[in-house]
């Protein structure tokens, strides 16, 4: 007889693991992924009925903008590296990489706020109408979900280093990291869109 | 460890001899606070969601009822309505402006917190883990959560209906630039802030939702359990959370949008506007594209609304008529062809808004062709109870009333559904007349059933019968006199969201019909606090249940002891060998999943 239920629900999730399917808070992360893409997609089908509008005002990106889409790259090959290091069990460098990442997620989201400067200096600001209102909505709602995937980044370090029992289920990392690249992917996208609808 | 194959589970001995084992899930220890507060028991949830739901439904209908009083006799003052509304009825008698404030939020709160929120929320928590044989959601605690954020955004409402300013105005769809100016109304000012807020927190309670049923349905089926041996209720509420999944960040979008315009400056839907003697600076801005991000999640949400209750009437149905659901893959298709249509056809809630009438009839063409799908399943239905060997439960009897008020309320969606017509039927009572029979009072006739049915299940008890009847009775009724009159008042041109209509003097003819439909809404709203009743004082005082399996049904949920903890089944999960409507089968009354195909049984 079964007493403790937690217990037999991670059976059940171990005997999916040994076949194959796919972890379910892994999927659900596919899914809640998938809503995120609905929710930019609103917001970029926005940018795309409004800039058809007479009074719509193109603005250039600012610079820094490119310096912040350097290192979201760099940083999802840093994560997928450490991924790698913690299957493999070399600690040290996971933890290295982990901190790496993190501190490159922290920079973009610096950057990110020295461009929005850059932009509001330069005249761009939410009154008005056009390209600039978006791309303070946009951008700033992206900052935030990537401000989500560092929250995450900071337990799971934290977690690496004061962690007394020792963890081999790199499924909390797995995740973060799907969310990471889908955060890095979308903000490749919101780039190149900003460039050629803007 | 629940994909061995262990056949002695399979047996209904088994589980009668689980019955005096339940205890043993308890062990873990569990506070009051972590079994009736926090808990991250689906069951539990389900329970909490409903009972959020009905104090909602209370809120929601006494609100109507209020103010149909108003309606029905526009000279008469009544004091109730100071006591209630204090200065907003100054006198006894509604100020116009708080007429509008009150439609606002009866629409806001039915179809978001009691037919979403307690529709959704309780059925799917209940039934997906219990009917696809899984201990609990993918993620229990994703799933606490958004039980809390439902309640934070149920804090939030309830909150904006006690400011001073009066809470949100300006219909449920919170138009701008009405709602995005405060200097526009009364009801534009920190209300509006509130239901937006409010409704942000909501949509997070969805998506949190959302994301569980579907990584639950697809991941944690039990052994035999293929997509096609899942009951009705289970596809019906797959579809669901991908319609939930998929538009409500698109609203909140809009949402987010219209917070900028409200708050900084911003003109995504703003332009040329001169409000009381003021040129505002804004310009640029178009009003129509909040429809649009609106109306696409606006019109999913109708069906986002009906799929649940059409999976529980499906379900129910068959399992009291005695018979296999007619067409079960019909029923798949048509909820599929319903869900991808609902993404299509929202633009036909914008006809006379200034939308090019080129691109209003295509989506004429797309919003008549849902009349397809919505005609297999209302065939499927009577096709299922025909000739069958019906039990008329309550249950039975409010899932027939679903299928009566959803074909009633579907014929008239035919005619909206014309831009054309549209252009005379807009904003009258003919859409309120159609949209509360087709998704308000069809749903929450589902609703009702699905509580009716699964009570045992919840709480070891059954509901009250003769309530029931009475309830069944008067509520069927009262909904057809009350929103049948309403079409002819709409054709007639009778506008809707008008306090006082004395203006106009054709519409004298309809000053009695009013009163007709006032008194009638008035008995119908107390019938309904009599299920309230019988809701509550079953959960205690109810007859036991002495058997697990009390409607004789096929489904995994009957498997369970009567009382069952949390994870479900004390043994372990039982496997599925068969779809689960084998009813009237080979000289069998009913055949439960768990029983293996025999080796002479008949092919379904």
């Amino acid at each position: 007889m079964i007493s403790d239920v937690k217990l037999n629900y991670s059976d059940a999730v171990a005997g999916e693991k040994k076949s194959k399917k796919i972890h379910p808070h892994k999927f659900t992360m596919w899914v809640a992924i998938g809503s995120m893409i609905m929710m930019f997609a609103g917001l970029t089908s926005a940018y795309v009925v409004k800039s058809g509008q007479a009074t719509w005002q193109e603005i250039r990106i600012p610079e820094l903008f490119w310096y912040s889409t350097i290192a979201i790259l760099l940083s999802s090959v840093t994560i997928r590296l450490s991924l790698r290091n913690f299957k493999a069990r070399e600690m040290q460098k996971y933890r290295l990489l982990i901190a790496v990442t993190f501190a490159l997620g922290v920079l973009f989201i610096v950057l990110q706020y020295l461009g929005f400067q850059q932009m509001w200096a330069s005249g761009i600001t939410l009154s008005g109408s056009g390209a600039g209102q978006f791309i303070y909505v946009i951008a700033g709602f992206h900052a935030l979900h990537v401000l989500g995937g560092i929250v995450a980044l900071l337990i799971i370090f934290i977690k690496a280093f004061i962690g007394k029992t020792k963890t081999y289920s790199s499924l909390p990392i797995e995740i973060a990291g799907t969310y990471w690249h889908f955060v890095d992917a979308l903000w490749i996208y919101l780039m190149i869109f900003f460039i050629l609808i803007g | 460890m629940s994909n061995e194959v262990n056949p002695n589970i399979h047996s209904t001995e088994t589980s009668h001899a689980d019955l005096h084992d339940e205890h043993h899930v308890h062990h873990h220890k569990e506070t009051f606070i972590t079994k009736y507060v926090f808990s991250q028991d689906h069951k539990m949830i389900a329970k909490q969601f409903l009972a959020t739901g009905i104090i909602w439904a209370i809120i929601g209908g006494l609100f109507s009822v209020l103010f149909r009083l108003q309606l029905g006799y526009p000279d008469e003052t009544f004091p109730i309505l100071e006591t209630f509304f204090g200065r907003n009825a100054e006198g006894g008698r509604i100020q116009p402006e708080f007429y509008y404030s009150l439609v606002t939020m009866h629409g806001t709160v039915l179809i978001f917190f009691v037919l979403t929120a307690g529709l959704s929320g309780t059925f799917a928590n209940f039934l997906i883990p219990l009917q696809i044989g899984a201990r609990d959601m993918a993620s229990p605690f994703l799933n606490m959560l958004s039980y809390w954020f439902f309640f934070a955004a149920s804090v939030v409402m309830l909150s904006s209906l006690f400011v001073q300013t009066g809470p949100a105005s300006g219909g449920w769809t919170v138009y701008p630039p009405l709602s995005a100016l405060g200097q526009a109304s009364e009801g534009s000012k920190i209300g509006m802030d509130l239901w937006l807020i409010s409704m942000a927190l909501f949509v997070v309670s969805s998506l949190l939702g959302g994301l569980n049923y579907i990584t639950t349905i697809l991941n944690m089926r039990t052994k035999g359990m293929s997509m096609t041996r899942m009951p009705l209720t289970i596809w019906a509420l797959f579809f669901t959370a991908v319609l939930g999944v998929l538009s409500f960040p698109v609203l909140l979008s809009g949402f987010i949008l219209l917070l900028f315009d409200r708050h900084l400056g911003t003109s995504f839907y703003l332009s040329d506007i001169y409000v009381n003697g003021q040129i505002l600076p804004n310009e640029g801005g178009s009003a129509i594209l909040y429809q649009h991000l609106f109306w696409f999640l606006g019109h999913p949400e109708v069906y986002i609304i009906a799929l649940p209750a059409m999976g529980l009437t499906s379900e129910i149905l068959s399992v009291n008529s005695r018979k296999p659901i007619f067409g079960y893959m019909a029923m798949i298709g048509s909820l599929f062809a319903i869900t991808i249509l609902a993404f299509l056809v929202w633009a036909h809630h914008m006809f006379v808004t200034g939308l090019n009438p080129f691109l209003g009839s295509v989506f004429v063409l797309l919003t008549l062709l849902i009349a397809v799908p919505s005609a297999i399943k209302v065939f499927n239905w009577l096709t299922t109870i025909w000739r069958g060997n019906i039990r008329f439960t309550p249950a039975t009897l409010f899932a027939i009333g679903f299928v009566s008020v959803f074909i009633s309320g579907g014929l008239t969606g035919i005619f909206l559904g014309n831009s054309t017509i549209d252009i005379h039927l807009h904003d009258t009572k003919f859409v309120v007349a159609h949209f509360h029979l087709v998704m308000g009072v069809s749903s929450m006739f589902g609703m009702l059933a699905g509580i009716y049915h699964w009570f045992p299940k919840m709480f070891g008890r059954y509901m009250n019968n003769t309530l029931g009847y009475i309830h069944f009775w008067v509520t069927i009724t009262g909904a057809y006199l009350i929103f049948w009159p309403m079409h002819y008042e709409g054709l007639a041109g009778v506008p809707r969201r008008y306090l006082d209509l004395s203006g106009w003097t054709s519409f004298n003819q309809f000053t009695e019909l009013n009163k007709f439909i006032t008194i009638v809404s008035i008995v119908v709203f107390a019938v309904q606090l009599m299920f309230v009743f019988n809701y509550f004082y079953s959960m205690f005082k109810g007859r036991k249940l002495t058997t697990t399996n009390p409607w004789g049904a096929n489904t995994l949920e009957w498997t369970t002891p009567i009382n069952p903890g949390h994870g479900n089944w004390t043994g372990e999960i039982p496997e599925v060998h068969r779809w689960p409507y084998d009813y009237s089968k080979d000289g069998r009354e009913f055949i439960p999943q768990t029983e293996k195909v025999g080796e002479d049984e008949s092919q379904h």
